[in-house]
């Protein structure tokens, strides 16, 4: 359910957590970018960074700056004030997925896990409009919502100490790729030649929270042949 | 000015990294802060040798490291005591000296603490990235290479050279801070301190937790009594955006305190440790012991004032 009202929740001296909703969703997901936009926009005085996430927005300010009650206020005058209709609308970004084998170490298991063949799980990962909840977890790691139902899989149980960069992975109902090598707990199903992070490009991070996400399926030859 | 050769690293010892006071402004990307765990002990490093609070310096954890001046350059050591010395001759800390051309700065090991900093008179001529020089290790960028230091590194500074009015600064000696092994950090309860028991609660902050030896600039890992959440609720939340000083309790009941490398986390969250806290945290070694205690957010600014206002006395005291 979206709030009616917003709920802030502290977070220490300097940090201010905002919640606009209690689930996953994307209507929730959707209140809380046009909250993030329209704040961001604002620069107001003594906030540092903002995080938004599913349902929550994080605001990190300098409480010598400015008090957590006239940071309260500020962020329910904007909301108050903004306009929907006037946020950028977020990007539909393609993203080309070499399924299986060494690039997708783990797609034969999601199959066998849910019964069905390999080219089932490509179809179905590639049938859906994906949005980005958050990016987290990493620089750049797109959480990726939502899978079908008939894709959801637990997490590994023995998660892995390196998942190679550009690895297009699946957790529960949500998708993601690891933009760095890091460790990572979810099955890996394939790769991609995209990069997600780029510290020296601005913006550093291709996709941003509220973005839509396609997979495409290409063969390792045009994965080889495949242009930025 | 063009930059010249200030310091060669010829052993990093177990972990040398860039660090300036972190990253900001980039968390919608997924970009954590890094920066230095001590950011108290980097900003009087930097002001010991007359640089801005916020230059690049070295963090270097537990065992020091051991670097050759390859000019005459003004150094500071601060933060842990892990035993400075320059050739045979032991360092003091907490002030500014000349590192002639060709000497040696080396450490013999923890004293007291877990991090020191050593500041270079005119920094550390490396390209920010994202508006930073500090190093972030998960995401392997900023900072030298976006790595640790190595053995025959070679870092640049602006203006090595050491200006003589800074040489010998010394910083206040009763606000040089003391790194006991036993710790009382100061927290401010939520965002999810609802959602454990009262005995839960109670367990928090009677309990001493003894600090893993898994710990590392992600975060420590504590051992202790487990930490009871209600029953009808699940192990994870959705995720959301948290800071350093953040405390995660996962599943297992044992309490985790996060650091600045990372920006959101699916574990519920007992209490937040007060920005003035903050820097101690740098210091905590693997065996210390810490307790918390809870205080209002009124109390935690005024600490953090309290802090602020012994930079701003001392940075007057040097102009």
């Amino acid at each position: 359910m979206i709030y009616d009202k917003l709920i802030f929740r502290v977070m220490g001296d300097r940090a201010l957590l905002v919640e606009l909703g209690d689930k996953i969703s994307p209507a929730i997901n959707k209140k809380v970018r046009e909250l993030f936009v329209s704040l961001d926009h604002q620069e107001i005085a003594g906030v540092i960074d903002l995080v938004p996430s599913y349902r929550s927005l994080l605001v990190i300010y300098n409480p010598l700056q400015i008090s957590r009650s006239e940071l309260e206020n500020q962020i329910a005058k904007t909301q108050k004030g903004m306009d929907p209709a006037r946020i950028p609308s977020p990007k539909t970004v393609e993203i080309p997925v070499v399924y299986g084998d060494d690039y997708g170490p783990d797609l034969e298991w999601v199959a066998a896990y849910h019964k069905i063949a390999p080219q089932e799980v490509i179809r179905l990962h590639t049938q859906h409009t994906y949005q980005v909840y958050m990016i987290g977890f990493t620089s750049g790691f797109p959480y990726l919502g939502e899978v079908p139902e008939a894709l959801s899989t637990p997490r590994r149980e023995t998660p892995r100490t390196h998942v190679p960069k550009g690895s297009v992975a699946i957790a529960q109902k949500q998708t993601g790729i690891y933009p760095v090598q890091s460790p990572g707990g979810w099955h890996i199903i394939g790769w991609t030649p995209v990069t997600l992070f780029d510290p020296q490009a601005e913006p550093p991070s291709l996709l941003e929270m509220g973005d839509q996400v396609r997979f495409h399926a290409i063969t390792a030859e045009e994965m080889a042949n495949w242009q930025p | 000015m063009a930059a010249i050769e200030s310091i060669e690293i010829l052993s990093p010892g177990l972990q040398t990294t860039v660090q300036d006071l972190g990253r900001f402004g980039f968390g919608r990307y997924g970009v954590a802060p890094s920066g230095a765990l001590d950011s108290f002990a980097l900003r009087i490093g930097n002001l010991l040798v007359d640089n801005p609070e916020n230059q690049a310096c070295l963090e270097t954890t537990l065992l020091g490291l051991r670097i050759k001046a390859l000019t005459d350059v003004l150094i500071a050591v601060t933060g842990a005591d892990l035993q400075p010395h320059v050739d045979k001759r032991p360092l003091e800390m907490w002030c500014s000296h000349i590192l002639n051309k060709g000497e040696i700065l080396s450490f013999s090991g923890p004293s007291s603490g877990c991090r020191s900093y050593i500041a270079l008179g005119g920094g550390i001529d490396i390209p920010p990235v994202l508006g930073s020089k500090s190093t972030s290790l998960p995401s392997g960028f900023g900072g030298f290479q976006g790595r640790a230091l190595e053995a025959g590194t070679i870092l640049f500074s602006d203006s090595p050279q050491a200006k003589p009015v800074a040489s010998h600064r010394k910083f206040e000696p009763k606000w040089i801070p003391t790194y006991p092994g036993k710790w009382v950090v100061r927290v401010i309860w939520g965002p999810q301190d609802d959602d454990f028991t009262e005995e839960g609660r109670q367990t928090f902050l009677k309990s001493s937790y003894k600090v893993s030896s898994e710990s590392d600039r992600t975060g420590i890992r504590l051992d202790g009594p487990l930490i009871q959440r209600k029953g009808d609720i699940p192990e994870s939340i959705i995720s959301e955006g948290l800071i350093s000083g953040s405390i995660q309790v996962p599943g297992d009941g044992k309490p985790i305190i996060i650091l600045g490398e990372t920006v959101s986390g699916g574990y519920r969250k007992i209490a937040t440790i007060i920005s003035a806290d903050l820097p101690l945290l740098g210091q905590i070694r693997p065996g210390d012991e810490i307790n918390f205690k809870s205080i209002s957010v009124n109390e935690a600014i005024q600490a953090l004032r309290k802090m602020e206002s012994r930079i701003k006395r001392f940075k007057e005291r040097l102009s």
